[in-house]
């Protein structure tokens, strides 16, 4: 399943964990992307908290947790390549999160509902 | 976009090639195009990037005592300026801050001064009150071209662009028009800012613009471009608080108008500026941040990693490309070492810069 945010997160569920991205859309309106600080690992999450700092070469920009969870990984390449964002948003995950209640990211919009959103 | 934004003679050009256009100093431009800032600010190091300036001010002062009178506004040696030489200087104050930061050409029977787009009308009224003529210039386009393929691309247009020196500045035909170039720029490269009239700016641009390695440039890789180049940026770096000495740029005030000097003074805030000339307590300095953490402008910066009153705040600062890493300006106190370590506040965490010598990488002017 993947699912959008209105922040221009996607979300793929993996098991019961979900990986989360910003998608092509975001990394477009972001400009070249130059630097990624991720949570840390095990952290415990709300939904709306910011956790991720994202820089382009223009501004920074804060990424929310989209739900309510604890952190299980963080994709420390990205961090280290952060251009990969741009090169691939759909790749380039920065976190897997174990939601506190299952079926939190069923609300979130489907591809083609985020389609409409964006234009 | 609102429709009291001014456009360049470019500005057509711009959307065709899908820049996307942001206000800046009440001029609609293009702050990149497709291809993207960083890889603008390399291809700019690498080849060579066309840059819009138009939004800047160009303006003549005509006259035989031109250099004379503008003398009293500016402390450089403008009455020593060689005809074809071009010089850089500061509009003073009274209390010592700078007023703006220009370019003046000595063309001969007239100056051309180049000046920032945000301070040009201040700067025109500046000059009357003080019984100067400024004439704005108002049909010519400004376009910048700037990187190690810059001079073999102007010259296949404008043979005579090669002969030029870095800061010469003269007047070279193209297809029947006069262009005014000169030999300098804002980006720490070689290159040209070439001044073309407004009906013919386009035709000048595509035919540049099809030269081999010339890409066209936007505002955000000009901006990385001068930081790296340790370049300041008015109203960032330096405004009407900061003095020249503090803003690291007393080397455009001449030994003959300092203090003892054969013309002393005699410019807006002279008492102040000229004693603190090689003392100030403060100075505009580099900062190479020690993460990959970006420090923008506006970021607070302390001497310890905890406690303390502030020393200071970034002025300028973003990730520099050429040099793969983050870079940062900021004035704070002189005594500070090159190699000091001060901190930086991030997100409520105070992160390490050393202070560092700019230009953050190696110029390639043509001297």
């Amino acid at each position: 399943m993947l699912k959008f945010t209105p922040d221009h997160e996607w979300l793929r569920a993996d098991g019961d964990e979900i990986v989360v991205g910003i998608t092509a859309h975001a990394s477009e309106q972001l400009g070249d992307v130059v630097f990624i600080e991720l949570p840390e690992e095990g952290r415990e999450v709300e939904a709306g908290e910011e956790i991720v700092v994202i820089e382009s070469v223009k501004a920074a920009s804060d990424i929310v947790a989209p739900i309510a969870g604890t952190i299980t990984a963080v994709n420390s390449a990205v961090a280290d390549t952060p251009g990969a964002v741009n090169d691939d948003a759909m790749a380039a995950w920065f976190f897997r999160i174990k939601p506190t209640e299952p079926g939190a990211m069923d609300a979130f919009m489907d591809e083609a509902a985020y389609q409409a959103l964006i234009g | 976009m609102t429709d009291d934004l001014r456009r360049t003679p470019l500005y057509d050009l711009h959307l065709a090639l899908g820049a996307r256009m942001v206000p800046f100093a009440g001029w609609e431009m293009p702050v990149q195009y497709p291809m993207g800032v960083l890889a603008e600010h390399l291809h700019t190091r690498a080849a060579a990037g066309l840059f819009d300036v138009s939004h800047m001010g160009q303006v003549i002062l005509r006259g035989p005592d031109a250099a004379q009178a503008l003398e009293r506004l500016v402390p450089a040696d403008i009455m020593g300026l060689p005809q074809g030489r071009q010089r850089y200087g500061l509009f003073t104050n009274d209390s010592g801050g700078v007023l703006d930061d220009l370019m003046i050409a000595n063309k001969g029977d007239h100056l051309l001064l180049v000046v920032n787009a945000a301070n040009a009308a201040q700067d025109a009224a500046h000059m009357i009150a003080a019984a100067l003529a400024p004439e704005v210039v108002t049909d010519r386009a400004l376009l910048a071209l700037q990187g190690p393929r810059a001079e073999a691309a102007l010259a296949a247009l404008v043979p005579g662009a090669a002969d030029l020196r870095f800061m010469d500045s003269a007047d070279l035909p193209w297809d029947g028009g006069t262009l005014w170039v000169s030999r300098s720029g804002y980006t720490g490269e070689d290159g040209f800012e070439i001044s073309v009239r407004a009906d013919r700016a386009e035709d000048f641009a595509r035919a540049l613009l099809a030269q081999e390695g010339v890409a066209p440039i936007g505002l955000g890789a000009r901006d990385s471009l001068r930081l790296e180049a340790g370049l300041p940026l008015y109203g960032h770096d330096m405004d009407a608080d900061t003095t020249p000495a503090e803003a690291g740029l007393g080397w455009s005030i001449p030994k003959l108008r300092r203090t003892g000097g054969e013309r002393e003074g005699g410019f807006p805030g002279a008492e102040v500026i000229l004693p603190e000339l090689g003392r100030a307590t403060r100075v505009r300095r580099g900062l190479r941040p020690e993460g990959r953490a970006p420090m923008r402008e506006g970021v607070a910066l302390f001497a310890a990693a905890e406690g303390g009153e502030s020393i200071g705040t970034v002025s300028s600062g973003g990730f520099g490309p050429s040099v793969a890493a983050p870079v940062a300006m900021a004035v704070l106190p002189a005594e500070l070492a090159e190699g000091a370590t001060v901190y930086a506040e991030l997100r409520g965490k105070r992160l390490p810069a050393r202070i560092a010598p700019m230009p953050f990488v190696i110029p390639t002017y043509k001297r």
